[in-house]
């Protein structure tokens, strides 16, 4: 099935929009996004992943998460969370992103925070998500991909290799 | 204090300096004349851009001028790549998990 990913960049106003269709209906894609369970299932960039520590899932709660490494090492010590700004069940939801401690305290990371709304879309056993995450300027995407990286550069270039790889193979087909 | 292109690019005031001197080379005086600013605070924008190694200058006479280094600027756009990187992978993993569930459902 070809699912339809979308990836734009407004450098004015420094705002990443991203949509992106998954093959199940909305009740599902909304838990995969607001569950814990399952976002740690599938939300941590390969090879780390997202372990929990706490979630809230109402307007003024917050989840509270760390990128762990294969080794289950949270080498930066720090942990990303995300406060719910607003919630519309199984419509929206907004959340104010920044990075902490280990115990969610806020900590200067070089990074503001930025404001991500994510929109669901109910379709015929398709559900459309809409994702637009506004960053302070477009110089803190450097502290936002790097998160997690301890080896950042390298693991930053294997990423970048497979970009070049897949974009050749596009290409040829 | 090491900068980066990304300190660079957090100020609109760089950002339209990077955008005149993209077109041609110019002297500290030509750019200050396109900002409603002090030319004290158009120098010091143009200390930090050649700090972040985005401008190089060049000697003509007794005039300086100031030209982009188009190579730095394609950082950005790295690291946007990455980004959708990124996020292509963690939505392939989703795409497995709701297959593997919509599967167990049944």
């Amino acid at each position: 099935m070809n699912l339809l990913f979308d990836f734009t960049v407004d450098k004015d106003t420094s705002t990443i929009y991203i949509t992106r269709e998954f093959a199940a209906d909305i009740d599902l894609v909304w838990d995969a996004f607001t569950k814990a369970e399952m976002l740690d299932q599938w939300m941590g960039p390969k090879p780390y992943r997202v372990q929990t520590k706490e979630m809230d899932f109402r307007e003024g709660g917050r989840w509270l998460f760390a990128m762990v490494s294969p080794e289950n090492v949270n080498a930066s010590g720090r942990c990303s969370l995300a406060e719910f700004v607003k919630i519309q069940p199984k419509s929206s939801f907004t959340t104010r992103n920044s990075f902490t401690d280990e115990n969610g305290n806020p900590i200067d990371s070089g990074f503001t925070f930025s404001i991500t709304t994510y929109t669901f879309k109910p379709g015929d056993g398709i559900t459309t998500v809409h994702i637009a995450k506004k960053m302070a300027n477009l110089a803190e995407l450097e502290q936002f991909t790097a998160f997690g990286y301890k080896e950042g550069t390298a693991a930053g270039m294997r990423n970048l290799d497979e970009l070049l790889l897949s974009l050749v193979r596009e290409i040829k087909n | 204090m090491r900068r980066d292109i990304f300190q660079a690019i957090a100020d609109p005031t760089r950002r339209a300096i990077l955008v005149l001197v993209a077109v041609q080379a110019m002297t500290p005086n030509a750019i200050a004349e396109n900002f409603d600013i002090k030319r004290q605070s158009i120098s010091k924008h143009l200390r930090i851009l050649s700090e972040c190694d985005l401008l190089a200058q060049k000697q003509e006479g007794r005039e300086i001028f100031y030209e982009l280094k188009f190579d730095k600027m394609k950082e950005i756009d790295i690291w946007l790549d990455q980004f959708r990187k990124i996020m292509e992978e963690r939505f392939q993993t989703l795409d497995e998990l709701l297959f593997t569930i919509k599967n167990k459902k049944k």
